[in-house]
């Protein structure tokens, strides 16, 4: 089973090159765009199965760990990159998600794009996204996870620009691409750096030697990985792309933008934790990024009034809670890994979720608008409340099992830093409650506040909701599932580390689990009695500075446009001055003195045969002198 | 009586290895064969027969050198060296001829296909405008071509100097008769093929001097006499040195490089363009075999001596025809200052006095080969009423109204300038390196500039294709008939993988650089 790993790719990535090239004209007669949501969907359903048994195959080995040297992909000198596969714990518990999840929302998306023109071409990008993404996590080196990373860049690229006449759209999926090279140039110069140090950039061979570097080089490439994933995971400060990338079809913002892909940068720290492990800067640095940021994201969660752009803080804020988790390295590692999980689940169906209230909503996003949908849409209420249960960390569902243990261990950092750390995760998880519910009342309970269009909203249809079941169904389950017995840690202990047990802890866990809760239904209900009775139909005028900054997003878009757009346009002026200027002169002169050396030679090759004779004479004669200057010499 | 004995017993006649000889044989016996055809079919069967005569005798040639025994011997007197170097060149020879023969034998382009039907009637006669319209050709082409090709297997072996200057000689000769057989433009044909005639036996004069020059201070004209007389170092330098400075200068001509080069755009664009694409693919080879035996058999202990001059003259001839390809109109023009350039890129190889020379040169060889034939097969079908439309201007707009054919010629063009995935970069890396292994660094330096040169040219045309608006003047394009279709397919397909998979050839090149004495 584990030698057909390359098939849980290779399928993928199959299907985008037939629907891709369906699309050419010569190829148009196969008539792709009726069946072509059924092979993008098969593709990846078929994937999933592999996975599933090569996760048992897996399960088996007593190592739990399989490596495939596939080709060698670049031999050139000292520089060796191979493509292989690595399978461990840690890349099937991904590749179940992104294979799983995955498959669910091509299904999904087969209702969900039932009328859009471009559906083939949506599954075509779908299946590279997926391809991509399983790249990015069975290579066993940091090229083939490169090679992802950036794969999974495009094919976000693609979805978000998807309606590429909407100009927000275009605009938003400039501005992911944009904001994530900066990132992804972090995560090259941390690889270059490894191979100029070590001479090798396999997993196996960093981590075997991360002791031959000095503790400086390991904090700068610990660092320069986390720039790269603070840019993939949308986190602070490079946080501002991923709620517009909310402009592309809600499916999308469901797999690319909150189970899978964004969390590739939890992924790459997890994945490095022998290097993380070794600097306790970088390990600070990241718990500092994790917390900033649930703190951002829960802050203009609370100010958001479209249901994505809500969703797409909150996924910002729970990506801070698994950044907040890997960071503090140890047994919390698997937490972070627990948290991706669930989140994958809960995240995937409240977007799913959301799109279902936008098909019956004839695509209207703005929560103050809608109300009393629970009567009209029961299944999407049902399970929608179910994530919703889970993403505010209630038990039994799988966000508490997950949650509360990362704040757990966040107060048992050593130190003043525990307290600032637990405190954030603390105030965090009160907040998320109180948007969440904002959201929840607002959306599926109260008065009406329809606008004047709408009379009859609807249930999506079977294929839409089946997913958005299995979904809750997971939502409900995955966290105790995983968590119980510490059954994940475990699994996960051959590439983080085994598990073992803080010997003291700060606050006591009865009374911290009975805090979190406490402050959980309170913030709950606070927001429940506040949006019972419906809120504004449009946005009222605030003098609090808090609330005016969480409206602008913290002023994190304003923050960008001056300090690095400004500069940004000026330097590229003062660039294209200087190239049009000095290089494009220096390039034109050269370019004319090259034609105008050709112009004048042209003119000895008159056409008589008599002149070639006579350049040839004289080529003899200088052969000849050169020879016999050579011999005397 | 005991005297003639003793005559007798003198003139022995020398074993002949003949299944080493047989490749060479059988081509050669085909172009016997090939004539008796001329006198004894009727006329409408002869493009037929000779078609498949030629080919038939090109694939037992090369069938039969598939056999041969790959240890490195020499035959006939000590007169031929079969070694490896010299069966990688006869098969790329064959090989190469075969595609040549397919565009010669095309005929659905234009009636009668590119060669005129009465060589002898005079341009511009009365009985010349009936000539354009005839459905026949002058057949003479697949003899004279079939001599051509055994004339470049025997030179790339010749072991001795005057057995390589008959060589020289019976591949040179058909080649300026084929050069005047154009049906269109007859003036312009046979304008090129009378220059090649006097430049080329102007160029066999300075050889055949070297020739005695080298008997004279060798008192042999095998290389391996002549090798030991240099390493022996008896005789007078002066002569030595003049007699190879002879040698090389007709060797420089036949390859087309500077300052021996004038002959080459003038024939390249009066040519009929099947034999100029025979000519810039098989003579480029037969050329740069004789130069690579000459220096690295018969010369090897000189190399102090004639490097120097040699650098000079690959940068000098890179820098002509990447410099003078800028402003050129004419596509064929165009081809040929390439043509030139690419001389000086494997003369940059060549110098390089190491294993890695030859082989890069070798696997050089084949690489430009493919693609050049496939360049000129581009430039066939590409037409207007008076034939092919080879100004650039007539170019334009192409590639909307035949995506295919502007595709592959911009893939040849890709090619020429040495693009990653196509074999034009792996055959100048081969050589370039080769070159720095050799310490020859000045004409690498030259060849990158000349390479950067040369982008400019080759892109100007893949921006008309697909940039510029079509003028009124825009050519058609034909449909490619079997034969061409043939010849494109294989120009592409080589040249695509020569760039993605080099290595089984590279491989087979590096076996191959290997001399016998």
């Amino acid at each position: 089973m584990l030698s057909l790993l390359w098939l849980i790719i290779a399928l993928p990535l199959a299907g985008a090159a037939v629907l891709l090239l369906a699309g050419a004209p010569p190829l148009r007669r196969l008539g792709a765009d009726k069946w072509g949501h059924y092979l993008g969907s098969a593709t990846v359903g078929v994937s999933f199965l592999l996975a599933v048994g090569a996760f048992f195959a897996l399960k088996d080995r007593s190592d739990r760990h399989y490596e495939d040297q596939l080709w060698s992909f670049i031999p050139v000198g000292d520089l060796q990159v191979d493509i292989g596969l690595l399978f461990d714990p840690l890349s099937a518990v991904f590749v179940l998600l992104i294979t799983g999840v995955g498959f669910l929302i091509h299904v999904y998306s087969i209702g969900y794009m039932a009328d859009d023109p471009g559906r083939r071409r949506f599954f075509g990008y779908l299946n590279l996204f997926v391809a991509a993404m399983l790249v990015l996590v069975l290579g066993n080196n940091f090229v083939s996870l490169y090679a992802g990373w950036e794969g999974v860049g495009l094919a976000s690229y693609l979805l978000i620009a998807f309606w590429y006449d909407r100009p927000s759209a275009a605009t938003a999926a400039k501005k992911a691409f944009i904001m994530n090279r900066v990132g992804d140039v972090g995560l090259a110069i941390a690889i270059f750096v490894l191979f100029a140090q070590l001479g090798t950039i396999t997993y196996d061979g960093v981590f075997s030697n991360v002791d031959d570097l000095s503790s400086v080089t390991i904090t700068v490439v610990a660092l320069l990985l986390l720039l790269g994933a603070c840019g993939k995971s949308g986190q602070f400060p490079l946080q501002a792309w991923l709620p517009d990338a909310m402009a592309g079809p809600t499916p999308v913002s469901a797999l690319i933008h909150a189970a899978t892909m964004v969390t590739a940068g939890v992924y790459l720290i997890a994945r490095a934790n022998p290097i993380f492990s070794a600097s306790e800067t970088a390990q600070l640095v990241v718990c500092i990024i994790g917390a900033i940021t649930l703190m951002i994201g829960c802050i203009i969660g609370c100010a958001k009034d479209d249901m994505k752009q809500v969703l797409a803080y909150s996924t910002v804020s729970q990506i801070g809670y698994m950044f907040l988790a890997v960071g503090l390295g140890g047994p919390a590692y698997a937490l972070g890994i627990a948290h991706l999980l669930a989140h994958g689940f809960f995240k995937a169906g409240l977007f799913l979720g959301a799109g279902s209230v936008m098909h019956g909503m004839k695509d209207q996003g703005d929560i103050r608008r809608f109300g009393g949908l629970a009567k009209y849409m029961p299944i999407t209420a049902v399970t929608f409340g179910l994530g919703y249960l889970a993403i505010i960390g209630l038990p039994p569902l799988s966000g508490f099992f997950t949650k509360d243990p990362i704040i757990e261990h966040a107060f048992d950092r050593p130190g003043w830093t525990g307290w600032v750390f637990g405190g954030a995760a603390l105030l965090g998880a009160g907040l998320t409650a109180f948007y969440m519910t904002r959201l929840m009342v607002l959306v599926f309970f109260g008065k009406k506040r329809w606008t004047d269009d709408i009379k009859h909203p609807h249930e999506s249809p079977a294929v839409m909701w089946w997913p958005m079941v299995v979904l809750a169904v997971g939502s409900v389950s995955a966290g105790y599932l995983f968590y119980r017995g510490d059954a994940l840690s475990d699994w996960l202990a051959p590439v983080l580390g085994e598990p073992h047990e803080a010997a003291t802890h700060k606050i006591e866990p009865g009374v911290l689990t009975a805090t979190v809760i406490g402050v959980v239904v309170v913030a709950a209900l606070f927001a429940a009695a506040l949006f019972w009775r419906g809120t504004a139909l449009q946005e009222q005028p605030v003098r609090s500075p808090f609330v005016i900054a969480a409206r602008r997003n913290l002023y994190a878009d304003a923050f960008n446009e001056a300090v690095l757009e400004k500069p940004g346009l000026w330097l590229t002026r003062i660039l294209v001055y200087f190239d049009s200027r000095g290089i494009d002169g220096m390039v034109n002169g050269l370019a004319a003195t090259v034609g105008g050396t050709s112009s004048r030679l042209r003119r000895l090759q008159t056409g008589f045969v008599r002149s070639y004779a006579l350049t040839m004479l004289f080529g003899a004669v200088a052969v000849v002198a050169a020879l016999v200057a050579a011999g005397w010499r | 009586m005991l005297n003639t004995v003793t005559l007798a017993a003198d003139i022995k006649a020398p074993s002949m290895n003949y299944e080493a000889l047989a490749p060479m044989l059988i081509v050669f016996g085909a172009g016997c064969a090939s004539v008796l055809v001329e006198a004894f079919a009727p006329r409408a069967a002869r493009h037929i027969v000779q078609t498949v005569l030629t080919l038939v005798a090109l694939i037992a040639g090369f069938v039969a050198l598939l056999f041969v025994d790959r240890d490195g011997l020499k035959t006939a007197a000590d007169a031929i060296a079969i070694d490896t170097t010299g069966l990688f060149l006869q098969g790329t020879i064959l090989v190469l001829g075969l595609v040549s023969v397919l565009l010669i034998a095309e005929r659905s382009l234009t009636p009668g296909g590119e060669f005129v039907a009465h060589a002898a009637v005079a341009p511009g006669s009365t009985d010349d405008k009936k000539l354009t319209a005839s459905v026949y050709s002058q057949t003479e082409v697949f003899p004279l071509t079939l001599f051509a090709i055994a004339g470049m297997m025997l030179f790339v072996t010749a072991n001795d100097l005057l057995v390589m200057f008959v060589a020289l000689e019976v591949f040179s000769l058909p080649l300026y008769l084929l050069c005047g057989l154009a049906r269109r433009r007859r003036l312009l044909s046979q304008e090129a093929a009378l220059k090649y005639f006097l430049l080329g036996a102007f160029a066999s004069a300075f050889f055949l001097y070297g020739v005695a020059l080298m008997y004279g201070y060798a008192g042999a004209v095998d290389f391996a006499s002549i090798h030991n007389a240099v390493q022996a170092d008896r005789g007078d330098e002066t002569l030595l040195l003049m007699g190879l400075a002879m040698l090389i200068i007709g060797l420089l001509f036949k390859a087309g490089l500077a300052p021996f080069h004038s002959w080459t755009p003038d024939v390249y664009q009066g040519a009929p363009t099947p034999v100029t694409a025979f000519m810039s693919a098989c003579t480029k080879i037969a050329a740069f075999g004789g130069i690579l035996r000459l220096l690295y058999v018969g010369f090897g202990e000189l190399k102090d001596d004639w490097r120097p001059l040699l650098i000079g003259v690959a940068i000098l001839t890179m820098l002509v025809g990447s410099i003078l390809a800028v402003t050129q109109q004419d596509l064929k023009r165009l081809l040929a200052y390439s043509s030139i350039a690419n001389a000086g890129f494997l003369l940059t190889g060549a110098l390089a006095m190491n294993k890695e020379g030859v082989s890069s040169t070798l696997f050089y060889l084949v690489a430009y080969g493919f693609t050049t034939l496939g360049a000129f097969a581009v430039v066939m079908l590409v037409r207007d009423a008076d034939g092919e439309a080879t100004h650039l201007k007539r170019w334009a707009g192409l590639g909307r109204r035949s995506p295919i054919i502007a595709a592959v010629m911009t893939f040849f063009m890709l090619a020429f300038a040495g693009i990653p995935l196509t074999s034009g970069f792996t055959s100048k890396f081969a050589v370039f390196s080769a070159a720095l292994a050799g310490d020859a660094v000045s004409p690498v330096i030259v060849g990158v500039i000349a390479s950067m040169i040369l982008a400019f040219p080759y892109l100007r045309l893949v921006v008309l294709m697909y940039v510029t608006e079509p003028g009124e003047s825009g050519a058609d394009v034909h449909v490619p008939g079997a034969f061409t279709s043939a010849a494109l397919t294989l120009g592409v397909v080589a040249t695509l993988l020569l760039g993605v998979a080099p290595q089984p050839l590279l491989d087979l090149a590096e076996q191959a650089s290997q001399f016998v004495r």
